[in-house]
């Protein structure tokens, strides 16, 4: 056994069982497309799902974003005092939060909240044999549970980004204006001026693309659950460090695609 | 209608199934009875496709069950699950009407929900459990709201995993002559896995023996008592002497 201690052994071990989960993930996620596009459709599922992502996600995506949108205007203002670049903070902050700190702390905050939830609640739906009940009552697991959610997913944190950049920025504009003798008028003039529109599109496009990782993640652990309470708690622990790690990944390669040219 | 051929399944090294013979007529009433962890469960899901046998064919109507419509073969069942497997996001109601709110079934809420409280009074069941939510209902009351969802639709073909398990022994009897009354009334063909003695006897046609994965005795209820099989007298007397290890 001495070569299961091998370091290169233990590399391509790691990245065999990596490729094959990529790959086993890649498949659940053609699946959940094609059932998209195909009949029967679970609209108060879908209803639900976009309510539980959604609606119920606005009190702690505007919580963390009016304070990382805060925290920012200080750094900001800190480093740019330096070199005397103090007025960019409204610019930078703008940017910051529209690019990159909006879509990925939205992103994050849904893999806490969302992922984890859909995950546990699948897992113990599996565990205790209501995966099985659902089939032999002739519903596809995947329609009723998986599509909802990872559509609602795509839909709606887009949404959520649009407002976690708004308070983002309004978590700037309030310490600026407030402790850092900014004018608000002229705080926010610099901003909206600053911001182009396909800076926005691309936050947006973030915000769809970690919403269908958050909601993917949720629901493809949850299905693959183990067995039992031990089942559940690895199928939620394991659903919110891959869409955690996704979204990260993600996101750097989309800020390649978009911004590097 | 169901026939089970030489049907084999294995969990890594846990070899389940090694080689699963039987055969339930239309119409009759299969008790199937064995330890716990002997794979009856198991057996009752291949038949459904929940758990795919590594070899062997089941086949009902002389069709092979893993070939054709699996909508339409499915429609043709109803599984009450040994835990209920009641979904807790729905309301009681909800979970006994689920198929006959949507797909083919799919009738009005109203006309769903009539049938529904109709299907709960037959399980021994109140009009007010319709609107509560199935994490409020003691065990008991859960199973018998599993059994009001499997007989809903009024299929061809029931299976009752462990239906009296965890109810006290008044209401056994009301679900053995519910069961009785399923089959008879509504012509179905059941396989029930039990290991009440007592609901054996009130619910049986016939009686299979599942023990070490093969079927190790399977005769007429009446023929129960004097089987002549080693493990069928051990299990019925509950004895801890005999070919069962009692350590398992
Ligand atoms: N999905 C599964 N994965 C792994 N092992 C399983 C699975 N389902 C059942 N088993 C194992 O198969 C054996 C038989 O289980 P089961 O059919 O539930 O027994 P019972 O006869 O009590 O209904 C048990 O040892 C159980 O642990
Ligand atoms: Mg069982």
């Amino acid at each position: 056994m001495s070569h299961v201690f091998s370091p290169l052994a233990i590399l391509g071990a790691l990245t065999l069982s990596a490729l094959a989960a990529l790959g086993r993930l890649a498949i659940f996620t053609g699946q959940t497309f094609a059932h998209m596009i195909r009949p029967p459709f679970y609209l108060k599922e879908f209803g639900a799902a976009l309510m539980n992502v959604g609606y119920f996600s606005l009190p702690v995506i505007g919580l963390t974003t009016l304070f990382t949108g805060g925290a920012l205007a200080l750094q900001i203002y800190a480093g740019g005092a330096r070199f005397s670049a103090e007025a960019v903070v409204p610019q930078i902050v703008a940017i910051g939060i529209v690019r990159e700190l909006g879509p990925v702390m939205v992103g994050l905050m849904i893999a806490a909240r969302v992922t984890s939830s859909i995950a546990a609640e699948i897992a113990t739906m599996k565990v205790t044999e209501q995966l099985d009940a659902l089939v032999t009552l002739s519903t596809h697991p995947m329609k009723y549970l998986t599509v909802p959610r990872v559509l609602a997913g795509i839909i709606v944190v887009p949404a959520l980004v649009a407002v976690g950049n708004i308070i983002g920025i309004m978590g700037g504009w309030a310490v600026a204006v407030g402790t850092l003798d900014f004018n608000s008028a002229t705080y926010l003039q610099n901003t909206s001026d600053f911001l182009e529109t396909s800076d926005i599109v691309t936050s947006l496009a973030k915000g769809a693309v970690n919403g269908g990782i958050a909601t993917l993640m949720g629901c493809y652990y949850g299905m693959n659950s183990g067995r039992g309470a031990m089942g559940v708690g690895k199928a939620t622990k394991g659903s919110v460090e891959a869409a955690a790690v996704l979204i990260l990944a993600a996101n750097f390669i989309l800020t390649g695609i978009f911004f590097s040219s | 209608m169901i026939r089970f051929e030489d049907v084999h399944k294995a969990f890594g090294s846990n070899h389940v199934l090694r080689g699963v013979n039987l055969h339930i007529p239309k119409g009759e009433s299969m008790v199937i009875i064995g330890g716990s962890g002997t794979g009856k469960s198991v057996a009752l899901k291949s038949v459904l496709g929940l758990v795919k046998p590594d070899s062997g064919t089941i086949l009902v109507d002389g069709k092979d069950s893993t070939k054709g419509d699996h909508d339409a073969f499915l429609a043709r069942f109803g599984m009450l699950f040994q835990g209920g497997a009641l979904f807790d996001s729905l309301p009681v109601w909800q979970n006994v009407a689920f198929r006959l709110m949507r797909g083919s079934l799919k009738r009005p809420a109203e006309e769903a929900r009539a049938i529904a409280v109709e299907k709960l009074r037959r399980v021994g069941l109140k009009e007010e459990v319709a609107d509560r939510y199935p994490a409020e209902l003691s065990g008991g009351m859960q199973k018998r709201v599993g059994l009001a969802r499997a007989i809903a639709a009024e299929p061809e073909i029931i299976f009752f995993d462990e239906p009296t398990t965890g109810l006290d022994p008044i209401m056994s009897g009301v679900i053995n002559d519910l069961i009785r009354e399923i089959v008879v009334e509504m012509g179905a063909t059941a396989m029930t896995i039990t290991h009440d003695m007592s609901s054996v006897r009130a619910i049986a046609d016939k009686v299979a023996m599942l023990h070490d994965g093969v079927i190790q005795w399977t005769g007429p209820v009446a023929d129960l008592d004097n089987s002549g099989d080693p493990y069928v007298t051990q299990f019925i007397s509950g004895s801890a002497e005999g070919p069962i290890e009692a350590v398992r």
